[in-house]
């Protein structure tokens, strides 16, 4: 093994732990945070009685799902009962792996550590476990790995509202999968690239993806609310109609997995937000944060993590806002609607890009962008004035009219046509 | 049809001493020819909803006949709850089945014991005060918004909307202070008696409601906001759950659930008690017959009955709130121990009870949930010979199998929270 190998080595094994040991406690974090948020919007206080503020909540609830007793429910199938909360664990703890969280360090070391040996690095070293070239690739294989673990979460309970559940789920989850890839092949295709650093570095060398891809964005972020099971997709879970769909059976800490499972999806989808559409690290009106100096790269870390943990923020926002769907509304609006919208936006992108090349001879990146961003906001605002008429969630039977404020009337005040009763 | 009842698995974790699990039957039988098979993979599932569920807004129990989500037959078992109010109300004296009558509709109890002493003083042919009349009319409004609210939140909780829920409880929770600061108790005032209230309402209460009145119509502003626009929750409750104005008329529904369908029919209007008529207010109607024009119409009515509360405060006057008749009303605790007469009567009401002429009376109220109406039969004696309650939320509850075919299980959930049913007077 050469000295630069176990360099890096050594880097890769410093930078899991570190990624690791933050995302399970930012997760364990998270879900005070959601607590705290959700009490904010319902004139609350939330949790405050453990620790300082509530701040170990989480420890004290981890703690009792380790201590509770693990129930199995009768007729069950042991085995994939006990199999599945670690499926749906591991993938969503795994892509925490891929996602860059600050700007490369520059970062030169070369000494020998007695019987291990000479570790050298040289150059930049990028601020991520694995930099893998296939990047969201990656994820969007992972995460639909996630699906397995619901899936027999639901068939191994022996109960109908799991078995419901984690139907739901499948179907939910393999839906939304599509239109998530068709609304990243637009950033692939302005990128040229399907790494995060590339896509990254795109986004700091012209403007943020958010702009020239809006409908991506939007789409995306739709899916990315769907994969996560949260609300207003959180039909598996479901709470009035299936109690807690296809973790109805679990207890203790098969059900703390799931549990943590969700928030490190929230995490990821967050943060794949943050990075394909804002810039990941990038710090806005400069490019000295790609130097790999020091303090750029904790900067770009901040920025990075104020991006992800706006939208996080964003994700608990609509948890606590917004009703939930209906099981054909969802498929609908996934099919009939996110899908359609994402292929033809993938047309229209790359007749643009071609159109602005070939055609109008443009070259430099940024006037792409800027050109790319006048076409989707038109798209945009098209593409909502159909969404805010109601055309793409309706109700199930058509309605003759919107009943209006002044149909609600006084019937003492001349109405013929009502049936009376006899008073 | 064959008798055998069909059987399911519970879904929690229960087995005989042979290790099978137990099965409960689901009270459903089998189709001819045909019989559920509770394995996945059959045509048809049946799947219990309840009596422990989160979304059956107590112990009402679904049996669902699904195909797929698609809904094929809902069956509603009630009986949970049964308490035997009307069999326990034929051996208590008639103010004495005032409090029972909290523990029928739970969320409205105040408009009920005005009901049950509307019912008894038309039986016994008493004219209350003017200042009682005015109190009632803020106690059945007042019981009118906190049900609805309970109902709005209830509702948002069963379309995953959990934010609106706490809104509204926290402005149930200022109703229920000054419940408390009236009549001392929150969840069963048992405000009235027979020929009066309980109690006056104490120094200051005035302010109190008033400062309501002005501040909770913001509150059902936001809750507004919230829904009303809400394409998610348009496109769950436009459509959902459509009963026709004759289907409504034939199943006897009353209240909200009625007017939704286009029936303009309202107590308070039709049959004017308690000056009703004196009041001005409007009755919303919708024309769809669906869950939207239910919720717009509870939102609605809210309003409607803040005016309501605000012309009673103006009509507020001072005098007596109990009628001057020894028969229903005890004298004043000074007078029973001072004066040889109105000692006699306090014995003869505390022993004997109020005693209405042989008889029976019928009295309708719009409560909340519909028109609520008390029957009493009296045969000159203490006590009634029959007590019957004609319950709002159990008679709209009739509908819901037939709002349900063809729905889909989130519709099941949704099109029962539309109802506004509460257990304690289904059951009864």
């Amino acid at each position: 093994m050469n000295p630069e190998l176990k360099g890096y080595m050594l880097l890769s094994v410093i930078k899991m732990l570190v990624v690791f040991t933050v995302v399970l406690v930012g997760v364990a974090l998270l879900t005070l945070l959601e607590r705290k948020v959700s009490a904010w919007m319902q004139n609350r206080r939330g949790p405050n009685r453990v620790g300082w503020g509530g701040l170990l909540q989480p420890a004290a609830d981890g703690l009792k799902n380790i201590l509770k007793e693990e129930t199995f429910p009768a007729e069950a199938n042991r085995l994939l009962f006990l199999l599945a909360p670690a499926m749906s664990f591991i993938p969503a703890l795994m892509l925490s792996a891929v996602i860059p969280f600050a700007a490369p360090l520059r970062l030169d070391f070369d000494f020998t550590a007695g019987p291990l040996g000479r570790f050298v690095h040289h150059g930049l070293m990028p601020m991520v476990v694995a930099d893998v070239p296939v990047g969201f690739l990656f994820v969007l294989a992972i995460s639909s790995m996630g699906v397995y673990g619901i899936a027999l979460a639901g068939w191994a309970s022996n109960s109908k509202y799991s078995l419901l559940g984690g139907l739901r789920a499948t179907a939910q989850m393999i839906s939304y999968e599509v239109a998530m890839g068709m609304s990243l092949i637009p950033v692939l295709l302005l990128s040229g690239n399907v790494s995060f650093s590339s896509i990254i570095l795109e986004q700091s060398r012209t403007l943020w993806f958010v702009l020239p891809l809006f409908l991506s964005f939007f789409i995306f972020l739709v899916s990315g609310f769907a994969e996560t099971n949260r609300l207003p997709f959180d039909l598996p879970e479901a709470e009035s109609e299936l109690i807690a769909g296809y973790h109805s059976e679990y207890s203790a800490m098969k059900f703390s997995m799931f549990f943590i499972a969700e928030y490190a999806n929230v995490v990821t989808v967050s943060a794949m937000v943050a990075t394909l559409f804002f810039g990941g690290w990038d710090v806005p009106f400069t490019r000295a944060d790609e130097s790999g100096v020091w303090y750029w790269v904790i900067l770009s870390h901040l920025m990075f993590f104020a991006k992800t943990f706006f939208w996080i923020f964003f994700i608990m926002w609509i948890r606590w806002t917004l009703p939930r769907f209906r099981y054909d509304q969802l498929m609908a609006l996934g099919w009939k609607f996110l899908l359609p919208v994402a292929l033809a936006y993938i047309m229209v992108i790359s007749g643009a890009i071609y159109a602005l090349e070939h055609l109008a001879g443009v070259t430099s990146p940024l006037t792409r962008a800027m050109a790319l961003t006048v076409v989707s906001l038109v798209l945009g605002i098209l593409v909502f004035r159909v969404l805010d008429r109601g055309v793409i969630v309706s109700g199930s039977q058509p309605r003759r009219q919107r009943l209006e404020p002044d149909l609600l009337r006084n019937p003492l005040g001349g109405r013929t046509d009502g049936v009376r009763v006899a008073s | 049809m064959s008798l055998r009842t069909v059987e399911m698995a519970l879904a929690t974790p229960g087995a005989d001493r042979e290790g099978r699990p137990i099965r409960v039957p689901l009270g459903v039988a089998e189709p001819a020819g045909g019989h559920y098979d509770e394995d996945f993979g059959a045509e048809h599932m049946l799947v219990n909803i309840g009596p422990q569920h989160p979304a059956t807004h107590g112990v009402l129990r679904l049996v669902v006949e699904l195909e797929g989500e698609t809904v094929k037959r809902v069956i509603p078992h009630v009986g949970y709850l049964h308490t035997g109010f009307e069999k326990l109300g034929e051996y208590r004296f008639y103010n004495q089945i005032i409090p029972l009558t909290d523990r029928t509709d739970y969320l409205a109890p105040m408009a009920n014991n005005v009901g049950l002493a509307l019912a008894v003083e038309k039986l016994m042919g008493i004219e209350v005060t003017e200042r009682c009349r005015v109190l009632r009319v803020i106690a059945c409004e007042l019981s009118r918004i906190i049900s609805h609210l309970v109902w709005l939140g209830t509702t948002g909780i069963d379309l995953g909307a959990f934010t609106p829920f706490l809104w509204s409880f926290q402005e149930r929770e200022r109703v229920y202070n000054l419940q408390e600061a009236w009549t001392g108790a929150r969840l069963t005032p048992s405000v009235t008696r027979v020929g009066g209230m309980m109690a006056d309402i104490p120094e200051g209460w005035e302010a109190g409601l008033r400062e309501f009145i002005q501040t909770f119509p913001k509150t059902l502003r936001e809750v507004d906001t919230m829904f009303t626009r809400n394409s998610i929750w348009i496109g769950r409750t436009q459509g959902v759950g459509v009963l026709t104005r004759e289907e409504a008329i034939n199943y006897s529904l009353s209240g909200p659930m009625l007017r939704a369908s286009g029936v303009d029919y309202d107590v308070r209007k039709d049959r004017p008690y308690l000056g009703y008529d004196e009041y001005d207010f409007d009755v919303p109607v919708g024309e769809h017959g669906d869950i939207y024009d239910r919720y717009r119409i509870r939102l609605e009515e809210m309003t409607q009955s803040t005016r309501i509360l605000e012309q009673a405060l103006a009509k507020l006057r001072p005098g007596p709130i109990n009628v001057d008749d020894p028969r229903v009303i005890l004298p004043p605790k000074h007078r029973a121990m001072s004066d040889m007469e109105a000692m006699i009567y306090h014995f003869k009401q505390v022993m004997e009870g109020v005693k209405p002429p042989a008889g029976e009376a019928y009295f309708g109220i719009e409560n909340p949930k519909g028109e609520l109406g008390y029957y009493f039969v009296s045969d000159g004696t203490a006590k009634p010979v029959r007590w019957r309650i004609r319950p709002p939320a159990f008679i709209n509850l009739s509908s819901l199998p037939k709002m349900c075919e063809g729905a889909l299980l989130s519709d099941v959930i949704a099109i029962n929270a539309s109802v506004d049913i509460v257990m304690g007077e289904v059951d009864r």
